[in-house]
């Protein structure tokens, strides 16, 4: 027996050299260190083997086995190495150019959009939409702005050539996105959270910082004690987290109709840190948003108790922010729909 | 509205620096916009006064004046024409910073010699001191003016421009701005004072008014002054009003529009002499009435247009112009001085419909309390018997047919905390509103009664007071809190969801999304069609379209994609791959528009980026056609597409999108007669999907489907065809056999190799069973079938 494991040993070592091929060693192991072999064979069989040669075969043949096993190993490791070696013949440049592939683009305003409405969707905000052509109802009336309000003066009117059946009902184009507020306050009873985004359309002739299309995007949460403080907590908490969380808030008194008290928020301009400059006009502060405590009368006209509820509703420019972040000179660049303003964003 | 700070003074005491008062009052709600400092650069510029004038010994258009300026004579050469002995005029002392009378440019003055004569400083014109722009000579000043003294003293000025929100009518004048100072600084308000003396003949000899409707004129106030003389008015006076932006006219009209930014009520004064009959009639226009209004246009005239009139004709449209025909003119000796109070609305409806806005007329539009009539014209009246040396009648005209009482209006402490959110008590409520110039009193446990002056309009209910009290307590000191209100039920609209899965679907595809405008003419509308057949129904039309391009709703969003393709390719972009999702509007009788929302898309047929590793195809419409299956294969659409027909498509490369017997859209090379109207050089190939009905569709729950664990196999068939003989019939056909699990065309031939009329078909197919390993006799049993069933139905023959 021990000499036919120094056999194995001999011949394996001998066949091992000639091995090029990780098939070739793949067989020699079989052969060799593989269930059917001779050597693992002579190892099951050691209690067959009278115990006084029993010792040292055993030692013996294990120390081939392992001997051989390391052998195998190296040989292996010598085959790959060389086949690795064989790969630098197809180097390739690779400072040549890769497959074009031909990329698609949001428009800067979806990209904005989604931006702000992915913010208040966090804060518990759904999305919710309202048609571009309105009634004056919706546009005005509902938002506390009856005929000859001073503030319609404020909205340049597209309105629609249009005569109902009954003679009444003018028919416009939306000039914000506030009439969607009135349409889900009339079909949603409190809890109320919303965000609407949508285009909006004035009478306006363009020039660098005017276009008479534009988009908003509007705010609503009306429940029992919904408050200004939460106005505050809710917008300045996404100032913070559009602009960057080291951002300085302002909130002051404006006016809008539809909401008493009305405020204007401002972040401080992040070009002078709040110095003044030409892009916040030399003020320190940039408007963002105008904003306020729903107005009782446009809850009472939605069949919402003033008394029981409260909301605040806001409103914000949506181009005016890439406006402001890529320092876009031309609004009119948004609709123009050259390629070459688009695919930079 | 233009503040001069000097003037402010006049009624409130001012402490703190002009930037500190204006982001108060910026914060307040008066948004301070710009601060405009006049003599901000006069620190070298004083008051002289010319002592003697004398020729310049080298030139003739030179001359040399000598100026005393207090301290000392100093002798300079000067080229203006109106130097006259003992005219007192600025002096720009060397290092004066001034701006050039021909480059507009700010320059240091320097020592000069001209044409050999030494001059040190510079008699100014107001141009060279930034005043105006007359170059014309030098500004001369009053004779009052200390010699030796800065010029600022009398001309420097800080004028604040506040931007007035249309709630805040009464701060479109100086006083209501002084009373907001006064509430911030908390320092008093003055009133100034409305006296003057009277003469014995009664103002009612002189006139009467009538009201014919008191809902459109609440208040007319009126006066009458005798023995005026008509001259400029007072230095002062004019550098306020131009100052504030209006132009110095005379002493009479200067009054008027003094007082109406003062006290912010319009005034208007008439020549007595052509008040005929002696008699002011507030009345409707007639319809057809006419009239010259002070600007020397004829007006027509409306009833919704309300006129002051005498016995016999118009004399003013109310609130928003004088007439022609009783003008102030240099000859005038009485004045009948008019303040009234006209309703809002009536005024808006007025100038709206003339077309015609005035200062006047933006403050009534906004909203004026009937009691400043009164105070105004007690001012102006004052203010033209002091300027113009007449003698005021006795006693003051008022009818007053529209007064009403204002009740008090209750807020407690509670409603300031439900509304703003931060605990404020009774006593500092009440000092806050007072603080404003509120009245209140006690009205109960924790509630303060509140009687709003009369100058704001703007408070009614107890809201409107909870921002008062926002406003004292300052808008920056409320506090900032998360909403911790229930979440509501239910989520975003669909549409959202939807719309954004197939913007991200078609970016994947390599498309650019473009957002185009709604509006357009019939004209684009109409180039949507290779035939000149007419659309089917008129679009919406705007009734004030701001141009003839922008007057039509769209009805398609095909032109808005066809024109930025043709804009784009002018600029030289190759490889155009557009989209937009968008709403197209489409009219109904009794209601809104339904407004339905399209993806459009467009690819040109320019060669794409060449690639060094293989030959680049351009785009076709099978390229589209893929981009089509892969969208709606991602949002779970099954369709099936048939030869269409499209006014805007070529009709033999044009397909039908079909959900079952639902189209849901359209792919298709653009017809060259389309391409051209557009001025679109190459080939483009569009395609179009109902994006609502893409919804509905696609909104069918999926359901999970077992995935085979048994292997399938593939065989390869080729099959010659007649030519014309559509790939979907082979579809259907092998689609027909359950064990068929997939299906792929690898080629298509048409050529030598084929009879003429023949087209070779070859596609690989995949056999397999959910529940089984398929032997090679099933298979090739299936496939003999589906031999026999090309070539009966088909006339296929295998190749």
């Amino acid at each position: 027996m021990t000499d036919q494991v120094e056999e194995v040993s001999l011949q394996a070592n001998a066949e091992l050299q000639k091995i090029t091929s990780i098939e070739e060693l793949e067989s020699w192991r079989v052969h060799y260190l593989g269930r059917k072999s001779k050597l693992i064979g002579i190892l099951r069989s050691l209690g067959n083997v009278p115990i006084d040669e029993r010792r040292d075969l055993g030692a013996r043949a294990n120390q081939v086995k392992s001997s051989l096993e390391e052998l195998y190993q190296a040989r292996k490791e010598k085959i790959e190495l060389s086949k690795h070696e064989s790969l630098q013949r197809d180097k390739i440049d690779v400072t040549l150019p890769g497959q074009p592939y031909q990329l698609g683009r949001l428009h800067l305003t979806t990209r904005t959009i989604r931006e702000i409405c992915d913010i208040f969707a966090g804060m518990g905000f759904k999305v919710v939409e309202g048609p571009e052509v309105e009634w004056e109802y919706y546009n005005f009336e509902a938002l506390n702005m009856p005929a000859e309000h001073p503030a319609r003066d404020g909205f340049a009117t597209l309105w629609v050539d249009y005569v109902s059946p009954d003679g009444g009902r003018p028919m416009l184009m939306r000039t914000h996105t506030s009439p969607v507020q009135i349409r889900t306050m009339e079909k949603e009873k409190p809890p109320i959270r919303v965000v609407a985004p949508g285009r909006v359309y004035r009478y306006e002739a363009t020039d660098a910082t005017h276009e008479w299309m534009f988009s908003q995007v509007e705010g609503l949460a009306v429940d029992r004690n919904i408050t200004m403080a939460d106005l505050k907590g809710t917008l300045f908490e996404f100032a913070r987290r559009l602009f960057g969380q080291d951002r300085k808030c302002r909130f002051r008194c404006d006016y809008f109709p539809f909401v008493e008290p009305g405020v204007e928020v401002a972040i401080d301009c992040f070009m002078c840190g709040g110095k003044g400059c030409r892009l916040c006009s030399n003020s320190g502060w940039i408007e963002i948003l105008g904003a306020g405590m729903v107005h009782p009368e446009v809850l009472r006209g939605c069949n919402i108790d003033p008394d029981v509820y409260s909301g605040f509703a806001f409103g914000m420019g949506v181009e005016r922010i890439p406006i402001l972040r890529y320092g876009i000179d031309d609004i009119r660049l948004f609709y123009g729909n050259d390629l070459r303003f688009l695919k930079q964003f | 509205m233009k503040v001069p700070l000097k003037w402010l003074k006049d009624y409130v005491d001012i402490d703190i620096p002009v930037d500190e008062l204006a982001r108060k009052l910026t914060l307040a709600g008066l948004e301070v916009s710009d601060i405009q400092v006049i003599g901000g650069s006069w620190d070298k510029v004083i008051v002289g006064q010319i002592l003697a004038v004398n020729p310049h010994p080298n030139a003739d258009r030179l001359r040399l004046a000598t100026v005393d300026l207090g301290s000392r004579q100093i002798t300079v050469v000067c080229g203006a024409p109106n130097l006259v002995v003992k005219d007192k005029i600025a002096f720009a002392l060397v290092g004066a910073r001034l701006i050039d009378g021909h480059t507009g440019k700010v320059e240091e003055l320097k020592p000069a010699k001209i044409r050999g004569v030494v001059s040190e400083g510079m008699i100014c014109a107001e141009k060279e001191l930034g005043l105006s722009n007359n170059y014309e000579g030098i500004l001369v000043l009053p004779q009052d003016y200390e010699i030796g003294r800065p010029l600022a003293d009398y001309l420097g000025e800080t004028v604040l421009d506040i931007d007035i929100t249309p709630n805040r009518a009464d701060c479109l004048s100086v006083m209501g701005i002084a009373r907001e100072v006064a509430a911030i600084t908390g320092h008093p308000f003055r009133m100034p004072d409305l006296a003057y003396e009277e003469g014995s003949k009664d103002v009612e000899s002189y006139a009467s008014v009538q009201i014919k409707d008191a809902e459109l004129c609440p208040r007319y106030c009126a006066t009458v002054i005798d023995g005026i003389t008509i001259k400029p008015s007072p230095q002062w006076m004019q550098d306020r009003l131009a100052a504030c932006g209006a132009r110095p006219i005379n002493n009479i009209v200067d009054v008027t529009n003094y007082v109406m930014l003062e006290f912010g009520q319009p005034l208007h004064s008439f020549d007595y002499r052509d008040i005929r009959g002696n008699t002011i009639i507030v009345r409707r226009a007639a319809d057809g009435e006419v009239m010259y209004t002070l600007d020397e246009v004829e007006r027509k005239l409306s009833s919704d247009i309300l006129l002051i009139a005498d016995a016999e004709r118009a004399v003013a449209v109310a609130g928003i112009m004088g007439g022609l025909s009783s003008e102030v003119r240099d000859s005038t000796t009485t004045i009948l001085l008019e303040s009234a109070n006209f309703s809002q609305a009536a005024i808006h409806r007025g100038s709206q419909q003339l077309k015609l806005s005035s200062e006047a007329s933006a403050r009534f539009e906004k909203g004026l309390n009937p009691e400043l009539a009164m105070m105004a014209v007690k001012r102006a009246t004052q203010l033209m018997a002091q300027l113009g040396g007449g003698k005021v009648a006795r006693g003051i005209i008022d009818a007053y047919p529209g007064k009403k009482e204002r009740k008090a209006i209750p807020v407690s402490e509670a409603e300031v905390k439900r509304i703003l959110g931060m605990d404020i008590d009774g006593g500092k409520i009440k000092k806050s509103l007072e603080s404003l110039g509120l009245q209140c009193k006690k009205g109960g446990k924790r509630t303060v009664l509140v009687e709003a002056p009369w100058w704001r309009n703007d408070i009614n209910i107890p809201v409107d007071l909870v921002e008062e009290v926002a406003r004292a307590t300052g808008y920056e000191n409320i506090p900032e809190s998360v909403l911790s209100s229930a979440l509501p039920i239910g989520e975003s609209i669909p549409a959202v969801a939807f719309r954004r899965n197939l913007q991200d679907i078609m970016v994947g595809c390599g498309f650019q999304e473009i957002i185009t405008y709604p509006l357009t003419s019939l004209e684009v509308l109409g180039r949507l069609s290779a035939t000149s057949s007419v659309q089917a129904a008129e679009p919406l039309k705007m009734a004030n379209a701001m141009s003839s391009e922008l007057e039509y709703l769209r009805t398609s969003l095909r032109a808005g994609v066809l024109s930025t393709l043709a804009r784009n390719q002018r600029s030289r972009e190759n490889n155009i791959r557009l989209f937009e999702i968008a709403k197209v509007f489409i009219p109904r009788t009794k209601d809104l528009p339904v407004e339905n929302e399209i993806l459009c898309g467009l690819v040109d047929s320019v060669v794409p980026d060449i690639y060094w590793q293989q030959k680049s195809v351009p785009a076709d419409f099978y390229f589209v056609k893929g981009v089509v299956e892969t969208v709606l294969a991602r949002l779970g659409v099954e369709a099936e597409y048939l030869p269409g027909n499209d006014a805007t498509l070529n009709p033999a490369k044009c397909a039908d999108v079909m959900s079952g017997s639902v189209k849901i859209g359209v792919i298709g090379e653009v017809h060259p007669a389309v391409l051209r109207q557009f001025d679109i050089s190459e080939t483009a190939f569009l395609f179009e999907l109902d994006v609502d009905r893409l919804l509905k569709i696609s909104s069918k729950p999926l359901v999970y489907k077992a995935v085979s664990r048994y292997p399938g196999t593939t065989r390869d068939i080729a099959v010659l065809l007649d030519a014309d003989v559509e790939y979907r019939k082979i579809v259907e056909i092998v689609k027909s056999f359950n064990l068929v699990s997939d299906l792929q065309l690898f080629d298509l031939y048409v050529g030598e190799q084929v009879p003429p009329g023949k087209k070779s078909v070859a596609f690989r197919l995949t056999y397999q069973a959910v529940d089984r390993t398929l032997k090679d006799e099933e298979v090739d049993k299936v496939q003999k079938r589906i031999l026999e069933r090309l070539s009966k139905e088909l006339g296929a023959v295998l190749r």
